[in-house]
């Protein structure tokens, strides 16, 4: 699904390389949860992955289904199937959250060349999907995340995946600002979505999301690096005993 | 004090390419008294303060430019609103264009019959709220507009109106100049929404005087044309009275020159006054929205949201005053001026002012000049949306507290479908 290559990244601004030659595999249908330091690269991971400015690739590559990711507009691989549910998403104050939903939606049938959902079918799946997740109707009609809490944004990402059904998700701290309640909610969520043909990549800082979504593979980030894969079992020992065990035996 | 030479050049000029009417009556004593103030005020210049960020040459040259009559196949702006349309061709009337003036409660006569007739509540507002709002700033073309104008529509409010009144300003010819001078009074209790649309003219010197009475509402949705070379000065002035309530909002699409004056009097207790644009500008485009509130009541509520989208070089000015006098207390005044800067060529230049004399107030201004919101439009596009829709999608939620001052659903639909067409005309 997912193919990244001795991948490297530089801020494009400055002389900072951030990614020092990162590889990684995620196989369709599996669900792979990197872990990781604070600033050892994991958002910048995700950003370079759908696209975002700001970042150059001095080395490596990156392919979603064989396709060369690093190529693309963001919104072409977001149509490809990439989707990426943000740290910390954005408040787009004037934008009404439903509107943004449909034209999303609608925007990725157009670029696959599906035909575009009706407003109708459109409304009856969103309030289906937004019930689920406990999304009132209030806040699909807000701006998009304008004044929304931590937690209902976390929830508004996961929303949007629902409606896009995306191949390979990439979640970054979906958890941190989630109460017990929502992040059952938010797991719930994402294990609805679990099929063979779709794959997942959860960035966490905590074992309890590995609890409710559990992973096939886990990796530890640190420096801009995998520097060890295992199984779920690893993020147990980063639970109990944090980073310095495992960086020591790696340095 | 003596006019500058240059001043009084232009003035003269001016004033002698024009036929001025000589009709007598009030119209004609209202006429000659607007002229006096034109003399004594001579015409803006390019050194005038209150100029300083618009040229007013082409604005009181003694001639019109050319402006080329855009050919569209765009249906008109409120094409789909029921109301009583009234078309002005050139700044002319044109009777076989236009609809019966018939509406229940509402009065319309066309002020070259007004000025026959003894219609004495005209006769207490023609000149008078454009000769009011020359203090404590000039506003000469309103004067020379007062002095000159022999169209326009005169209107008296008695009821509670059915369906807006529309004047329909349309461009025929290349090197039109037309001065239309229009005035309502919003009688105790009565209501309308006045539609104005179209460019009317390669040059247009326009004047509303709109006399809100005690408890009266006015709603005014004015959308000045497509065309590209046309130059506009309008002035809006406002007599509002106890309770009354006024909203009026602007959308300007292209147009060499625009200067929009809103001067607004707020003179009973608890007026809501509401002033809006919307602005869009590409290319030679040099739009200025100048307003001027006075609070002079008691616990009023005045607001004004001017929002300019500008690319290719376009110019946007903003030059609004809250003036809240001795004892107007309970005031609440709320001034925002924003520009959306598409490319690095376009320009804002703003100047937000507060005068204050009351102590139990709540005034606030604002103004900013930004480009397009890197992180909103990355976010956009990684959900699929491409570059140039997000662009368009943030370019409208810039524009949406503007066009929320629109009261009406369909109105507000109307101008949104027009600003939407606009951003997918200008697509790469
Ligand atoms: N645009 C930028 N400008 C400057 N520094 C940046 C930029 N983007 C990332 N960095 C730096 O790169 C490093 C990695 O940041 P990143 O956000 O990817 O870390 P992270 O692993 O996601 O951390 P956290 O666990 O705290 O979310 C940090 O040191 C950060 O400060
Ligand atoms: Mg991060």
């Amino acid at each position: 699904m997912l193919e990244i290559n001795n991948l490297h990244v530089k801020l494009e601004e400055e002389d900072k390389a951030i990614i020092k030659g990162l590889s990684l595999s995620v196989e369709p249908g599996k669900v792979h949860a990197i872990m990781g330091p604070n600033g050892s690269g994991k958002s910048t991971l995700s950003y370079v992955l759908s696209g975002k400015d700001g970042y150059e690739v001095t080395d490596g590559d990156a392919t979603l289904l064989g396709e060369d990711l690093l190529e693309m507009e963001p919104e072409e691989r977001a149509a490809a199937g990439l989707f990426l549910a943000f740290q910390y998403p954005v408040e787009i104050p004037g934008v009404g959250n439903m509107t943004f939903l449909r034209t999303a939606v609608n925007a990725q049938r157009k670029a696959r060349g599906e035909e575009e959902l009706s407003a109708g079918d459109f409304l009856k799946l969103v309030r289906a999907k937004a019930k689920s997740l406990k999304i009132d109707a209030d806040m699909l009609k807000r701006p998009v995340n304008t004044g929304f809490s931590g937690g209902e944004k976390k929830r508004n990402e996961i929303l949007q995946m629902a409606m896009l059904e995306p191949k390979m998700c990439i979640l970054d701290e979906t958890d941190s600002g989630l109460d017990v309640d929502a992040m059952k909610l938010v797991s719930e969520g994402v294990n609805a979505l679990r099929d063979a043909g779709r794959s997942f990549l959860v960035i966490t800082h905590y074992q309890r999301l590995l609890n409710h979504i559990q992973p096939d593979v886990v990796h530890i980030m640190a420096d801009g690096k995998i520097v060890k894969t295992g199984g779920p079992e690893l993020a147990l020992e980063v639970e109990n005993n944090g980073y310095a065990d495992i960086l020591a035996e790696v340095a | 004090m003596a006019l500058p030479q240059a001043k009084q050049d232009t003035t003269q000029a001016r004033l002698s390419a024009l036929a001025l009417p000589q009709d007598g009556g009030w119209l004609g004593a209202a006429r000659d008294a607007a002229l006096g103030r034109v003399r004594a005020m001579g015409l803006p210049g390019a050194r005038d303060e209150y100029w300083k960020y618009t040229r007013p040459a082409a604005l009181t040259a003694p001639k019109a430019g050319t402006a080329a009559v855009l050919v569209t196949d765009e249906a008109p702006v409120f094409d789909a609103i029921d109301r009583v349309k009234l078309v002005f061709v050139d700044g002319v009337f044109d009777a076989e264009a236009s609809d019966a003036p018939e509406l229940a409660g509402v009065e319309i006569t066309q002020l070259a019959e007004a000025g026959a007739a003894d219609i004495h509540w005209a006769k207490d507002l023609y000149g008078v709220l454009e000769a009011a709002g020359q203090v404590p700033v000039e506003r000469p073309l309103a004067a020379l507009n007062t002095a000159a104008a022999e169209q326009g529509v005169v209107i008296r409010v008695t009821g509670k109106a059915a369906k807006p009144v529309n004047l329909i300003y349309r461009h025929v010819s290349e090197t039109s100049d037309a001065m239309m001078h229009h005035v309502v009074r919003v009688e105790a209790g009565a209501e309308l929404t006045l539609l104005e649309n179209g460019p009317a003219a390669a040059r247009l010197n326009s004047v509303l005087e709109v006399d809100v009475a005690d408890d009266a509402a006015f709603h005014h949705v004015r959308a000045q044309g497509r065309d590209h070379d046309r130059v506009a000065a309008t002035h809006i002035f406002g007599r509002l009275g106890t309770r009354s309530l006024f909203k009026s909002f602007t959308l300007t699409a292209n147009g060499a020159l625009t200067r929009n004056e809103a001067v607004l009097e707020l003179t009973g207790d608890d007026v809501s006054a509401h002033v809006a644009g919307a602005a869009m500008g590409d290319g030679d485009f040099h739009h200025d929205d100048t307003v001027f509130i006075t609070h002079d009541a008691v616990n009023c509520e005045s607001r004004q949201v001017f929002k300019k989208v500008l690319r290719n070089g376009a110019v946007g000015v903003f030059q609004g005053k809250i003036l809240v006098k001795e004892g107007a207390q309970k005031t609440d005044g709320y001034q925002i001026s924003q520009s959306l800067l598409l490319d690095d060529d376009a320009q804002f230049l703003a100047k937000p002012e507060l005068e204050i004399y009351a102590d139990d107030v709540a005034c606030s201004h604002g103004s900013t000049s930004g480009a397009i919101d890197e992180e909103a439009l990355f976010y956009l596009r990684a959900r699929g949306i491409e570059r140039a829709e997000a662009t368009d999608m943030l370019t409208i939620a810039f524009l949406a507290e503007a066009l929320e001052e629109i009261a009406d659903e369909a109105l507000a639909d109307d101008i949104l479908s027009r600003l939407e067409s606009w951003l997918l005309r200008r697509r790469g």
